[in-house]
């Protein structure tokens, strides 16, 4: 059976691996993190977020400063597409965001049937009033 | 001590003596200061006999929820009346809540709309209330009386909120408690507004009201009614309020007394506690349906409002079988001498907040949602700060706080076949908005803030965009009020509001809502100013989700030497609508335009200098290179992002004139970028050899744990650290003071210093 754990990834639990939801690859060990089986890029913030003021005229201009953060940009090697961000102090070791406990995930998934798609979640309806 | 001496063990006190110790040490208790008993407990107290001697007389699911409802609209027309007869801007925009507390002090049924954050605060002065006053014979609780309280350090998110407290009796007997809570602003702090960055101490941030009395048999006592207005910038709102809040509560008390008269004082009582126990039992089993798992995240701090610096909130989200516990160890020590620290409770409230509006919106509002729920924090920590720190901005903990918490149950949520929300980005977490101050144009004193705090954008769901200026996290159903309306009292116009601030993004295959444009100059007043007090101009504020992008940052720019009013009198052409074009273009001669982090302290305004802000956007959600081309042409038809910044993000072929899609392109160009990524990434493993460094970077104050070991707490540099579990003071240099040393340095270089004496 295989768990729907984020937009990208999900975890085999019969193989006890991350996979990537986009391609199938393989990303490696659920008892690791994810990130391990990923690609890095350390980027500049201001290349996505670009200075809305003139950087040669001002000190602070709706970029982030990139000697103060960086945005870290994790891809799956298979198909490129990007898994996660995570905005870093310059040098901080990347987050193990998450750590699944794997007995407890099996156990709880099976007494329900394997999801091929996100639930989503209820909509916010508008309320049609009182009416006759 | 002599090498051979015995130890000899201490005679322990007799059971006896320890009791005659304790009333020894009750009888003569010189202050009654904020109850540890108290404050750290968000749980429920215990079912009491009453409780659960009603309950067993009452259990009829039907009688419990048509109870429960008539108190709900009682809970709610006391809001409205709140909402629509305050005086306080936030009163007017639903920065209020309203609210029924059991006879043990707990939050059981409270307003629908508002800041539900109250709901996990409030209980905290009225259990002091009973635990000192109800047998305090110079105090005493008594119908009729009511209590007035603002001190955060009781039980507040900041000192710039005042709650009315009324206890309800039947037949001589408390059966509960009503209360209505305020953002009032004006607070006689050091700074007009109620909220001072530029506290130092708590004896900085006014009016310190724990829990006291201030109405017998209804009336306010105008003794205490004048004292408090003497203490305070604006002393009629100061009245109006207090009567406002107290008509509030005896509107609660009379559709309480319907109940108590139609069904008795056991139905009521069986109510309030069989809801409270419900959405506890209902919140583990929720709980219970989540992934056993850990989740790490943390969200930086980029200022203290008086200088940059990095402090790190840190969150590790850990859930087994139906235990939810939030753990904040190695988070920044508190500042002694800032004030963007909180208290415990107001990070709960705020944690609570998160799971009332963007978790479970079904649930009952009250204490019980977050009751089940563990936080786990280190002393002294800015996310837990002691008696003597200041906390008037705590909202910057706070916030940050609820963003580390939303960012984490996101990825509990994905995976989970129950949901009552979508999958949820964080929201904007930073009050973007003028806070004012000074003589009005109609000569009144004021000082408070423009409700475009509440204009915070949403974060992108699992299959949408977030909405623009939606909401603040604090109160998802507050409004951001009528600017012309306000511009009637205060001297000052937003001379551009409300028209979104372009390319100020956070991109995602949906994307965050975003945030508007704010530019205000003075007018009518020579005694009138501003202050801004957010974070979030070096480095953002939140984190994204899933691929998707945080938003940038936000800072404040000023243009100072120009009366815009003139400017628009006569060359009217000059003026611009964008923070962009008058600050890169500079349209007007001789005027000095700079740009500055968003702590402005307190500064006055000439006429027509122009202050220009943007609140900001929530983040995105997913790979950008999975957006819609068509959301993206979108963005740029509505002025949210331009097309040459779209066509090198998002690698959407369109053409310039009719912004016609070239589909094919389109997907050549996100193809080729994928390859990009793959060929300019590395592999995890070879990525952290370079990457990971041991201690914080040198060149910034860093103040918090480094990685994963949460026992050494940074306190500016890498050589400045305390243990965890041993608080130590945290003082931060006055700015002007490193001003003028980089300049005594300069000096000295240059010799120009040789002749003074030291």
């Amino acid at each position: 059976m295989k768990v729907l754990m984020t937009e990208y990834l999900r975890i085999d639990l019969d193989t006890e691996n991350w996979e990537c939801r986009v391609c199938d690859h393989v990303i490696g060990s659920a008892t690791k993190s994810y990130k391990e089986g990923l690609l890095v890029h350390n980027r500049d913030p201001r290349e996505i977020h670009p200075p809305i003021l003139d950087p040669e005229k001002y000190r602070f201009t709706f970029s982030p400063d990139p000697e103060w953060v960086r945005i870290l940009e994790f891809c799956c090697p298979s198909c490129g597409t990007q898994v996660e961000t995570e905005y870093a102090i310059p040098g901080h070791p990347p987050l193990y965001d998450m750590e699944p406990d794997l007995p407890a995930l099996k156990a709880q998934w099976a007494s329900r049937g394997e999801q091929k798609t996100p639930v989503v979640g209820p909509a916010v309806a508008a309320d049609k009033g009182h009416g006759h | 001590m002599s090498e051979t001496s015995t130890k000899v063990a201490p005679k322990m006190p007799s059971a006896e003596e320890v009791a005659l110790i304790k009333k020894f040490l009750n009888d003569t208790t010189l202050f009654l200061g904020p109850d540890p008993e108290i404050m750290q407990n968000h749980d429920l107290m215990p079912r009491s006999a009453e409780e659960d001697a009603a309950m067993k007389t009452i259990s009829d699911a039907h009688t419990v929820a048509k109870i429960r409802d008539r108190i709900q609209a009682g809970c709610d027309e006391g809001y409205e009346m709140v909402e629509q007869m305050g005086a306080a801007p936030g009163a007017k925009w639903g920065d209020i809540i309203t609210g029924v507390y059991s006879a043990s002090g707990d939050l059981a049924i409270a307003s629908a709309g508002g800041v539900l954050i109250f709901s996990a605060l409030v209980h905290h002065p009225i259990k002091f209330i009973i635990k000192n006053w109800v047998n305090e014979p110079t105090v005493g609780v008594r119908d009729g009386d009511g209590f007035i309280h603002n001190d955060s350090r009781y039980g507040n998110v900041h000192n710039t909120d005042q709650s009315m407290i009324l206890p309800i009796f039947h037949k001589g007997k408390l059966v509960c408690w009503v209360a209505s809570t305020v953002h009032e602003g004006e607070n006689g702090a050091i700074e007009p507004g109620g909220m001072p960055s530029m506290a130092e101490s708590p004896s900085d941030e006014g009016l310190k009201m724990c829990p006291f009395k201030v109405v017998e048999n209804y009336q306010i006592k105008r003794d205490i009614l004048t004292f408090l207005q003497n203490s305070v910038r604006e002393p009629k709102l100061q009245y109006e309020d207090m009567k406002v809040k107290l008509f509030a509560c005896l509107r609660i008390k009379q559709r309480i007394e319907e109940t108590l008269n139609s069904d008795g004082p056991e139905a009521l009582v069986a109510t309030l506690r069989t809801t409270m126990e419900n959405v506890r039992a209902e919140v583990k089993r929720r709980v219970s349906e989540w992934p056993d798992m850990t989740v790490r995240t943390y969200i930086i701090q980029d200022s203290t409002l008086r200088e940059n610096c990095v402090v790190k909130i840190n969150c590790k989200l850990t859930k087994t079988g139906d235990r939810l516990i939030f753990d904040f160890r190695g988070s920044s020590p508190e500042f002694t001498n800032r004030a963007t620290n909180t208290i415990l409770a107001g990070l709960k409230g705020m944690l609570a907040q998160c799971f009332l509006c963007y978790v479970w919106p079904d649930l009952p509002r009250g204490q019980a949602a977050f009751a089940p729920i563990e936080v786990i924090t280190d002393p002294h920590s800015i996310v837990n700060s002691s008696y003597d720190a200041p906390n008037s901005q705590s909202l910057m903990s706070i916030f940050t706080g609820f963003t580390a918490g939303q960012h984490a149950v996101a990825k509990f949520l994905y995976s989970c076949p129950e949901k009552y929300t979508k999958v949820h980005a964080p929201t904007f977490n930073m009050i973007n908005t003028f806070i004012w101050g000074g003589v009005s144009q109609h000569g009144e004193t004021l000082g408070n803030l423009c409700a475009d705090l509440n204009g915070m954008g949403g974060g992108a769901r699992s299959d949408t965009d977030g909405e623009h200026a939606l909401a603040p996290i604090f109160a998802t159903m507050a409004d951001i009020g009528e600017q012309e309306l306000n511009e009637e009292d205060v001297p000052f116009l937003q001379l551009v509001s409300k028209k979104m601030t372009r390319d100020a993004i956070a991109p995602g295959k949906y994307r965050g809502g975003q945030g508007y444009t704010m530019i205000v100059a003075t007018k009518d007043s020579e005694q009138w100013g501003f202050m801004t007090t957010t974070q979030g101009a070096k480095i953002p504020p939140i984190q994204g989700l899933f691929g998707g992008y945080a938003c940038g940052c936000y800072p404040l720019s000023k243009v100072k030497g120009v009366d815009v009013y003139d400017v628009l009198l006569n060359e009217p052409e000059k003026f611009k609508h964008s923070i962009e074009e008058i600050m890169n273009e500079r349209p007007f001669e001789g005027a000095a335009y700079t740009t500055h982090h968003m702590g402005m302290g307190f500064e006055i305004s000439k006429r027509g200098e122009l202050f220009m802000i943007s609140q900001g956007a929530g983040a995105g959600y997913g790979d950008l290179l999975e957006r819609d081309p068509a959301g993206v042409i979108r963005d740029i038809e509505e002025g949210l992002i331009s097309p040459g910044v779209a066509e090198r993000l998002y690698k959407v072929k369109f053409d310039p004139v009719t912004l016609a899609i070239n589909q094919e392109a389109t997907d050549a160009a996100r193809d080729a970028e994928r390859k990009a990524r793959i060929a300019r990434s590395v592999p995890y493993a070879e990525f952290i050899k370079s990457w990971n460094k041991p201690t914080p970077p040198s060149h910034l104050q860093y103040f918090g744990c480094w990685g994963d070991d949460i026992t050494k707490l940074y306190m500016g540099s890498a050589d400045k650290f305390r243990d965890a579990n041993t608080p130590r003071p945290n003082y931060m240099v006055h700015p002007k003071d490193v001003r003028i040393a980089e300049l005594e340095a300069r000096l000295a270089a240059l010799g120009a210093m040789g002749s003074d004496k030291q």
